[in-house]
């Protein structure tokens, strides 16, 4: 496959809108929703699964002619989960707060469908470059989703953004933004506007 | 481990850290599969059973091999890999003994294995250093909540398909707002700690 600029854009329109991993395809969820309560918990979290779904693709592109068809899954896991292992201590080492307030969510990257989609569905049968960026465009989506949804929940949850006051004095923080139900929430509505918006977009194509 | 330890430890997996609808664990399961009330119970049988094996496995794992090796680095590919044995083992072994229930839960089980509650649960036993019984008896009543949520969930989801929704919220953002009702439910049960 050669990667002019067109398909690079395409995986950037693809990744970020048309193909987003959490708005549109609706994968890995669970941290989604835990994990957006605070703008800073969202980039964290949006970072590590980044940096696993560029070097998990990147390693599955070259090593996809060795890996039996059979076994195949097992091996991506492991290779997934060896990721997440280093994204885990590196956090641990540099980042202990951060790392103490995503707290369980950070292994569980291992079994986010997204990395395992993406392996599946592109790295597999697509060359090392193409699968790095591919990686590189759905992080990146991932990541946007995830500020999208702790931007909303911090700002009416907590009334700061990254910690800084940004609700007008007198404003009373809704608790319940920042608790489960507000991820459910938050999630269902911009699912919906994206939905409203794509819905408009195709009745003006028509008329 | 006593009874009352155990009761409250179910009673707090089930009902007031509920895995699905409080801690966020095991959503895709949870969104993708709840569309018919069948699936979602076979759904969370599967679960129930999947998780009550792999509590015990996975704590007979880290505290025989990992911990005495010093390779508790190791946790999370360890487990993911037990997990995603046990299941293909459960499977095989349904096919032979059980085919009925084979039958029945089938197509759910290899979906398990990415089933983040399964390798969350396995976690968090080892994270609150349960002994063997509790993990186990954690284990089932996490996935015991599961399925309460999961069937919950696919009760509602039945009588949305003939409600009359705005076009912009149909499909999965309906779905979502359910979910926060369901989950505002479960909030309910935050002052159930008479154990703790």
């Amino acid at each position: 496959m050669k990667s002019d600029l067109k398909s690079v854009g395409s995986r950037f329109s693809d990744g970020l809108i048309f193909q987003n991993p959490v708005t549109v395809l609706l994968l890995g969820m669970c941290p989604v929703m835990a994990v957006s309560v605070s703008v800073f918990n969202g980039i964290g979290m949006g970072l590590s699964a980044t940096f696993v779904l560029i070097f998990s693709n990147t390693v599955i592109s070259l090593l996809r002619k060795f890996i039996p068809e059979n076994v195949r899954i097992a091996a991506y896991i492991v290779v997934i989960a060896t990721f997440v292992t280093i994204v885990d201590m590196l956090l641990q080492a540099f980042f202990p707060q951060l790392s103490k307030s995503l707290g369980l969510f950070i292994p569980l990257i291992v079994v986010n469908c997204i990395i395992l989609a993406r392996a599946e569905a592109f790295a597999r049968v697509n060359g090392v470059f193409n699968s790095a960026l591919d990686g590189l465009a759905m992080g990146i989506g991932f990541t946007a989703a995830l500020i999208a949804m702790s931007v909303v929940r911090e700002a009416l949850g907590a009334g700061t953004l990254l910690g800084v006051p940004v609700m007008p004095p007198g404003f009373r923080p809704a608790l319940l933004m920042g608790l489960a139900p507000g991820g459910f929430i938050t999630l269902g509505f911009i699912i919906a506007a994206m939905q409203w918006a794509l819905n408009r977009r195709k009745r003006k194509g028509k008329l | 481990m006593n009874m009352t330890t155990l009761l409250s430890l179910s009673l707090g997996a089930i009902l007031v850290e509920n895995f699905v609808l409080v801690k966020f664990l095991g959503i895709c399961p949870f969104l993708g599969v709840s569309k018919k009330m069948d699936t979602a119970l076979g759904m969370g049988f599967s679960v129930v059973f999947v998780m009550t094996a792999a509590s015990a496995a996975t704590f007979c794992l880290n505290e025989y091999a990992l911990t005495p090796l010093g390779l508790g680095y190791m946790q999370t590919p360890a487990f993911i890999l037990v997990i995603a044995s046990l299941v293909q083992l459960v499977e095989m072994f349904l096919k032979k003994a059980v085919p009925a229930l084979y039958g029945a839960l089938g197509i759910y089980l290899p979906l398990i294995t990415t089933n983040c509650a399964v390798l969350g649960v396995a976690i968090l036993n080892t994270q609150k250093e349960l002994d063997l019984l509790g993990s186990s008896v954690y284990g089932a009543a996490a996935g015991i909540g599961f399925t309460l949520a999961i069937v919950l969930f696919a009760s509602v989801r039945e009588r949305l398909e003939f409600t009359d929704i705005p076009a912009a919220f149909e499909g999965f953002p309906i779905a979502l707002v359910t979910a926060a009702l369901l989950s505002m439910a479960f909030m309910g049960f935050q002052g159930l700690q008479v154990f703790k």
